[in-house]
């Protein structure tokens, strides 16, 4: 009961508080701007065709009640509100009558996929090779790897995901420059090789750029770790090195990890995001894109919302088992 | 001068950042003496390949690489750096209020930012920019990076607070009748100067990389010469496809010299600035 009451229900409240800043700004974001995209919209669509103004006045009335502007601000707020929790993301306006939610639904298995390997196999791999070079610093291997990750580390995702573009579909092409699979989709095994080799690469600099902060994260825990009281006893005690480090070290080092972990899925997001865009990955990342070119202000609007509910409910799900790792917390 | 002499001299990280930050400057100070104007377009031949007269090519819009390289590394400099102040500033100011003055409002920042950190900003950047499509200026831009990096700095600003408010100087100050603000930032914000160095550091390479994302995707001020922009333009005249890489190696080369030239130099100083590792070193020297 104490937990439910001093962890559990706290953290909620905390990500409802997210949400509602977050589906505030991006409601404020496009009335506070000096541009007003139904007018916006409006050129744009008379620019090639001549309009009667009756026409004319009718496609703005209905341009402002599809985008929510019709009344007050608190109206409007109220409205944005409705759709919101009734999951009604409103009509695409690139590939009209499509449905946001619909083109949405086409990119969002791509991203989980792409998104959920990167964020698990960095974790493991970063605390791994972290911990590692953190109990043994003055080893070789431990200085190539540090080099290697600090070199790595402050290079935005972006850069990380061109220059392997770069390198690995352009100079040596191994991988496939662009796309998410080829043939029809079937459950052939040739089909499930196509998407590996295609998700590889934008894998790949997720990964990279993910675990190269995990790494450095985990060296900086495990150093102030291995000059405490009791790793030095267990030390003296002869306990095997592979005990030490998995039992008492890493157990010690994990607590940090998960929150921050938590705190972090923002920016991996970020991150595949952008290598989708780079590799033209079929997920929500190339669907913003297309919304970006095409001036899709609903789409974008749309994956905007959908990414911070997305973000926040999964930095929720992972500080709610956080008590599994901490007694502390269970217990108090 | 001295701690800059001992950096160079003890900490190799330190050193191998120094030069490769004064490459970027010298590139950012070379554009004051470049030969074309910034957007000076079908000013030398298209799409030449390197050569001794024109040392990195020239791009498909007749702007020599090179020059136009040194440019986009002073615009990029700048943009972080006037992001880096804004960021900065509101952390500080945040951070350090809500450490020192604590209870209710301490509390409410303090769930404020934890909530923001959490919220992915990029959607909602490129949301903002896709409705100021091209009207957003660099100094709009820096601003936007600026007024979106505060939160994680205030948070650690805030622990800082938190433990400078106990010590007995800052007792010592209240008796004496030294207004808060006195406080805070005459005698509290002299022991942040280590941690606000190795943050300003954080700060750029945030803003560096935000400013190569939204300009590769078309959303900032095109007709400014920035490293994201040069990439951009790159991009949109296939230079990839048809093998003229020379426009897109120099652009991607510039950030990471400049990234890891900053991530290297706040390595250096946060070893140096270590406790632990300052007494080791004494150890060492005795």
């Amino acid at each position: 009961m104490t937990l439910l009451k001093t962890y559990i229900i706290p953290r909620i409240l905390q990500w409802a508080l997210v949400i509602f800043i977050g589906v505030t700004l991006t409601f404020l974001i496009p009335r506070l701007s000096p541009i007003n995209p139904v007018e916006q919209a409006v050129s744009r669509l008379t620019a090639f065709q001549t309009l009667s103004p009756e026409a004319t006045i009718a496609l703005r009335e209905s341009l402002e009640d599809l985008y929510g502007l019709k009344g007050s601000l608190f109206d409007q707020y109220i409205a944005f509100w409705k759709r919101v929790l009734s999951g009604d993301l409103g009509p695409s306006f690139s590939s009209f009558p499509m449905s946001v939610n619909a083109m949405i639904a086409n990119g969002i298995w791509w991203s989980i996929g792409l998104l959920g390997t990167a964020v698990v196999l960095s974790w493991v791999l970063g605390i791994f090779l972290g911990t590692l070079a953190g109990y043994f610093p003055n080893r070789l291997w431990t200085r190539v790897m540090e080099s290697i990750v600090i070199v790595v580390y402050p290079v935005p995702y972006f850069i990380i995901a061109f220059t392997l573009l770069m390198l690995f579909a352009y100079y040596l092409p191994i991988f496939p420059l662009v796309g998410g699979a080829s043939g029809t989709p079937s459950f052939s095994l040739g089909y499930f090789g196509s998407i590996l080799r295609h998700s590889f690469l934008p894998a790949i600099s997720v990964i990279i750029g993910a675990t190269a902060f995990r790494f450095l994260m985990a060296k900086a825990l495990t150093t102030s770790e291995r000059t405490s009281d009791y790793v030095t006893y267990a030390e003296i005690a002869a306990l095997p090195k592979r005990k030490i480090l998995g039992v008492f070290i890493i157990r010690n080092t994990m607590l940090p990890q998960v929150t921050d972990l938590a705190l972090s899925l923002g920016a991996i997001f970020e991150g595949a995001l952008i290598t989708e865009i780079v590799f033209s990955y079929p997920g929500i990342g190339s669907t913003l894109y297309n919304g970006i070119i095409s001036a899709d202000y609903n789409l974008i609007m749309g994956i905007t919302l959908l990414s911070i509910i997305g973000v926040a409910t999964a930095s929720l799900l992972v500080d709610l088992t956080y008590p599994l790792f901490d007694p502390r917390v269970r217990l108090r | 001068m001295v701690i800059f002499r001992d950096l160079l001299r003890f900490s190799p990280s330190f050193r191998i950042g120094v030069i490769l930050l004064s490459l970027a400057l010298i590139m950012a100070a070379l554009s004051f003496v470049s030969p074309y104007a910034p957007d000076d377009r079908r000013a030398v031949p298209r799409n030449r390949p390197p050569s001794q007269e024109y040392l990195l090519g020239t791009t498909s819009t007749g702007q020599d690489v090179f020059w136009m390289l040194t440019f986009a590394v002073r615009n990029t400099l700048v943009i972080a750096g006037v992001a880096v102040v804004i960021g900065r500033g509101i952390g500080v100011l945040l951070g350090m209020t809500a450490g020192y003055l604590g209870g209710w409002f301490d509390r409410t920042v303090s769930t404020f930012v934890d909530s923001f950190i959490v919220i992915p900003r990029l959607p909602l950047v490129i949301l903002l920019a896709s409705i100021l499509r091209g009207q957003l200026s660099m100094l709009g831009l820096a601003v936007l990076i600026g007024l979106l990096d505060w939160a994680y700095p205030s948070k650690r600003y805030r622990a800082q607070a938190l433990s400078l408010r106990e010590r007995e100087f800052t007792h010592t100050g209240v008796f004496s009748g030294m207004s808060t603000f006195k406080i805070v930032t005459r005698e509290h914000l002299p022991f942040l100067i280590p941690f606000l160095l190795a943050d300003v550091v954080s700060g750029f390479l945030f803003a560096i990389g935000f400013e190569v994302t939204l300009s590769v995707l078309g959303l900032t001020d095109l007709t400014a010469q920035t490293i994201g922009t040069m990439l951009y333009w790159g991009n949109y005249y296939q230079a990839l496809l048809s093998n003229r890489t020379w426009m897109l190696i120099p652009p991607v080369v510039a950030t990471i010299v400049v990234v890891v030239g900053f991530y290297l130099i706040s390595i250096g100083l946060s070893v140096y600035l270590d406790p632990r590792t300052r007494l080791a070193r004494l150890r060492v020297k005795g």
